[in-house]
């Protein structure tokens, strides 16, 4: 590799950015350039929703100074990228200015699913991704009088709670019979669906869009279901998922499935050219139970870690380790380690599931039929990540886990020690030779109570 | 807004334009009687003399009455001054206490009547506003539209806010004979507590505790559900009230020299003045208990607790002005400057303060027990300047009244000296640290954006690695805030507590930092 290797990043979210990072930290020859359309500065997409909602303003997403980048060399271009000329190493801007590379890094992060309804690209619908679709959504949620959202999803419950904050009545349309029940098991799904209505969302559940009606002047004036209802809207958010944002390097010679097809060292089809984050699809699954396309703000930034140390080293297949994530359910949060699917087989697992009277506050742990822990489900408590990354990588026996949860409680202190109840309930239900934690003497004193 | 709260809103805004108004209420007239009665024994004969054309004249304001007097009184003064007879100088302040006796108005003849028009509506108005608060919704942070706010994103009301602040600090510490009137309102709270009428200093301490109190109820509403954050609240509204209000004011009562038993050098500068000691001194066992305890919270307390519990103990659950930066400063929190070049200037500024009253407390201590001339006069000057600079300027106007325009930690950040020792203490010594939750953060940046102590504490959590760091206060804000469940405020083993090169965990690739 020459000494000045011009190592060029198409994407500024967490993927390009860690690889970016990473990259200067081990190279301090390489010339490094960041090409992003979206935005000048790296921000911190997941928390788009707290600048609608007046929490924090943009450049609060904005994990590094602004003359970071310029201390650390490497160097920003705001510009769509147009196309990619993989054979002469260079790509081209929508401005028709050229810029070469000696190896590229593809992190384009991804793009709204939308599956064809009739009206979907209406004035005032809309999906929710990057910081012009917040930009639109301020637009387009200015004088408005009802709101849909459809799909039951992460970013389907955020609009909701941003246009709940702007005092907008919501209706939020979801096929499955559950929120978000293509990942959290029934008791968990429930659990946030009361939540949801808490909050004062008007959600159907098993409700099918079926076409989004225009106006005169071709904005959105309702959504009809499949059943045939029609609601009135002015505002409709389309959060069906997000698919890879790959479009323009179709036909270019480079491999594409959904994604950029790449191995497990982020190579693909094409030497010297790689793809890392939302955009990236393993040819095979990266390690059980994983999918082909992780778009997850974890993965991405495992993504560019992994990435730029194959830069320097001899690289080093991606394994990426125990699974974590974590969401936030207006005001419950949700955290979980391990593997914890929506369904399984009674037979070959046991599922040990405990819900807080209040019914805010779960907690689930997924066992082999031998007892070993598979994973955890937290809602509306903490639990600590090194705890249970442990425990699972070691594959430890559940009762082990629920004789030591004091440990792996991450609640802030004085909180409601849950932990006591959970072993309680699971010593009940389970056996196993362990006394439940005694309250210390601060909790006695204050009269903890859960 | 419910109607109740909107009660209350109007409640306060009348309760504040009463008490801004009250000043410039009634009419002054000075008697010998009232000069002789309210000045030194060594200044009455000249002060009588120097004051006599104002006798029997009825002053329309306090605008008048006080330039009249300022005109007698400088008139004679510069007069020594330029003939250099320095010793026959007045170097008393009488101002106030003439103004309160010359005063007449209908506030000194009905003062429970004033005192529930102005201190009393604003109080019920913000109880009002604060009960009702979030009781629609379910627990939770409510951050909702902070920086959609005038108030709270520094739009012209909160720079009205603070002009207003900034105005009220000026006239308290350096024109408080323009109070009079307010102050003479809560005469009668003083002589309930302390036997005595009050002074400015009784009035402000009255109205620092209300704030406290009230804010404290809008704490408890905020943050519902957030056991750390009511506890805290809880401790500061009953150190306030009290430790620094109520005993301080009973001791006096009891003819015992007033004390606050909480305060601690150097935030508490003067503890050392000759004056001090001279007191506890002669105020037999309780002044010498006063005195001792004074010093061991010095030397053993902050130390001991800061190792166990971290600076925190101190400053976000027992410290007056972190009761009001906590309290009444909460909304104002997102305002402090997170960047590099701001930490510099902290690291600079609020060293060198505890540079400064360390060196004065030296030469004053030195002073008292050589009783040498010359350092009697750097004393008095060192005394003089950071009384004004420090105590009053940084500390008050600076310090409260830039809560709307910098953040409600400006002081306590930028310039108090015992949170720069109790902050050492932490920094090197301690067991406190604000974990961060394996690799779970999204860098949204919430935890940055609410820490008052303009601390970065995103840098950290994105990079897996511990918050140990000498300014944090503890106040579990950005635990609070945090989506993720990331940050947790722990006292543990001093080991890895600075996990300078963390291994974010998820990752089996490589290992990074290895």
């Amino acid at each position: 590799m020459s000494q000045s290797r011009h190592v060029v990043i198409i994407g500024n979210g967490i993927a390009g950015v860690t690889f970016a990072r990473h990259l200067r930290k081990k190279d301090q020859n390489a010339s490094i350039t960041i090409i992003s359309g979206e935005s000048a500065y790296f921000f911190s997409r997941t928390a788009l929703m707290y600048v609608f909602m007046g929490h924090m303003k943009f450049e609060h997403t904005q994990p590094y100074a602004n003359d970071f980048w310029e201390k650390n060399r490497i160097e920003l271009k705001q510009a769509w990228v147009e196309s990619v000329d993989f054979s002469a190493k260079k790509l081209v801007l929508k401005e028709g200015e050229a810029i070469t590379y000696d190896q590229l890094v593809l992190a384009t992060g991804s793009k709204p699913n939308k599956i064809g309804w009739l009206g979907q690209d209406l004035e005032g619908v809309q999906g929710l991704y990057s910081k012009q679709d917040l930009e639109l959504m301020e637009r387009n949620t200015e004088g408005v009088e009802r709101a849909v959202v459809v799909g039951g999803g992460l970013i389907g419950i955020e609009m909701a709670e941003m246009l709940a904050y702007k005092k907008i009545p919501v209706t939020f349309l979801v096929r499955e019979s559950g929120f978000w029940d293509i990942v959290l098991p029934k008791e968990e799904s429930e659990l946030v669906g009361r939540h949801i209505l808490e909050h004062h969302v008007d959600l159907r559940l098993e409700t099918e869009l079926e076409e989004i009606l225009p106006d005169s002047s071709g904005r959105v004036r309702a959504v009809r279901t499949k059943s045939g209802e029609e609601i009135p809207c002015q505002f409709v958010g389309l959060t069906i998922g997000v698919k890879p944002n790959v479009e323009f390097l179709r036909n270019s010679g480079l491999e594409l499935g959904s994604g950029v097809k790449v191995d497990r060292f982020f190579r693909t089809n094409i030497p010297d050219v790689f793809a890392i984050g939302d955009c990236a699809e393993f040819h095979e699954s990266p390690a059980e139970g994983r999918k082909r396309i992780e778009q997850v703000w974890y993965t991405g930034r495992m993504h560019g870690e992994t990435l730029a140390y194959n830069f320097i080293n001899k690289p080093v297949p991606y394994q990426p380790g125990v699974w974590f994530n974590s969401a936030k359910f207006f005001d419950i949060e949700y955290q979980t380690y391990g593997t914890v699917p929506p369904k399984w087989d009674d037979q070959t697992l046991k599922s040990f599931y405990w819900e807080h009277a209040g019914g805010k506050v779960a907690f689930r742990m997924l066992m082999e039929n031998t007892g070993k822990v598979l994973g955890v489900n937290n809602l509306g408590f903490r639990l600590r990540h090194e705890f249970f990354d442990q425990a699972i990588r070691e594959k430890w026996d559940g009762v082990k886990v629920i004789s030591l949860l004091e440990q792996g409680n991450f609640d802030p202190e004085f909180f409601a020690p849950y932990y006591l109840e959970i072993q309680k309930a699971f010593k009940k239900q389970f056996g196993g030779d362990f006394q439940p934690s005694k309250k210390s003497f601060i909790q006695k004193l204050l009269g903890a109570r859960v | 807004m419910t109607g109740v709260q909107k009660i209350g809103v109007i409640f306060f805004l009348v309760g504040l334009v009463v008490f801004t108004v009250l000043p410039f209420v009634g009419t002054y007239t000075l008697t010998e009687d009232l000069v002789r009665s309210n000045t030194k024994e060594i200044h009455q004969d000249k002060m009588t003399e120097i004051l006599a054309p104002l006798y029997g004249e009825k002053f329309s304001s306090n605008f008048s009455f006080l330039s009249a007097f300022g005109e007698h009184f400088d008139t004679y003064n510069d007069g020594l001054k330029s003939q250099q007879l320095w010793d026959q100088v007045i170097w008393d302040d009488y101002s106030f206490a003439l103004a309160k006796a010359a005063l007449e108005s209908p506030v000194r003849d009905y003062p429970w009547y004033f005192l529930g028009l102005s201190i009393g509506l604003a109080v019920l108005g913000g109880l009002l506003y604060a009960f009702p608060l979030y009781s629609q919704e379910p627990e939770g942070i409510k951050n909702n539209g902070i920086f959609h706010s005038k108030l709270m994103n520094r739009g012209w009301m909160g720079i009205a806010a603070g002009t207003y602040l900034i105005l009220f600090y000026i006239l308290l510490y350096w024109f408080p004979a323009y109070l009079v009137n307010v102050v003479t309102m809560v005469d009668p709270i003083s002589t309930l507590l302390n036997g005595g009428p009050a002074s400015q200093w009784f009035l402000y301490g009255l109205i620092y505790t209300l704030a406290i109190i009230v804010f404290g109820i809008r704490m408890f509403r905020k943050y519902r559900g957030n056991k750390y954050q009511q506890l805290r609240t809880a401790s500061l509204i009953f150190f306030q009230t009290g430790f620094a209000f109520l005993i301080p004011e009973i001791l006096v009562l009891l003819n015992k020299p007033y004390f606050d038993f909480k305060n601690i050098w150097p935030l508490d500068y003067d503890f050392f003045y000759d004056y001090q000691i001279e007191t506890f001194l002669s105020s037999g066992g309780i002044g010498m208990f006063m005195l001792v305890w004074g010093i061991l919270l010095i030397l053993i307390g902050v130390p001991v607790f800061t190792y166990f519990f971290g600076k925190r103990w101190y400053c976000s659950w027992v410290c007056g002005c972190g009761g009001l930066a906590e309290t009444l400063g909460d909304p104002f929190r997102q305002l402090s400057d997170k960047s590099v070049k701001a930490w510099k200037y902290e690291r600079v500024i609020v060293h060198s303060v505890l540079v400064l009253v360390v060196l004065m407390t030296v030469v004053t201590l030195a002073n008292y027990f050589s009783g040498f001339s010359f350092l009697g006069n750097v004393t008095n000057q060192l005394h003089s300047f950071y009384g004004f600079a420090i105590g009053s300027a940084f500390a008050g106007v600076v310090g409260t009244g830039f809560y709307p325009l910098m953040g409600n930690r400006v002081w306590c950040r930028f310039g108090c000296p015992l949170a720069a020792y109790l902050g050492l203490v932490q920094r090197f010594k301690s067991r406190f640290r604000i974990t961060t939750n394996g690799g779970q953060c999204i860098s949204c940046g919430n935890c940055s954006t609410y820490c008052e102590m303009g601390i970065d504490v995103r840098w950290y959590a994105q990079r897996g690695q511990n918050i140990v760091r000498s300014s944090c206060v503890g106040c579990g804000v950005c635990s609070s805030v945090c989506p993720r469940g990331v940050l947790k405020l722990e006292n543990g083993p001093e080991k890895n507590r600075i996990n300078d090169l963390p291994i974010i965990i998820g990752n089996d690739s490589i290992k990074l930092n290895p």
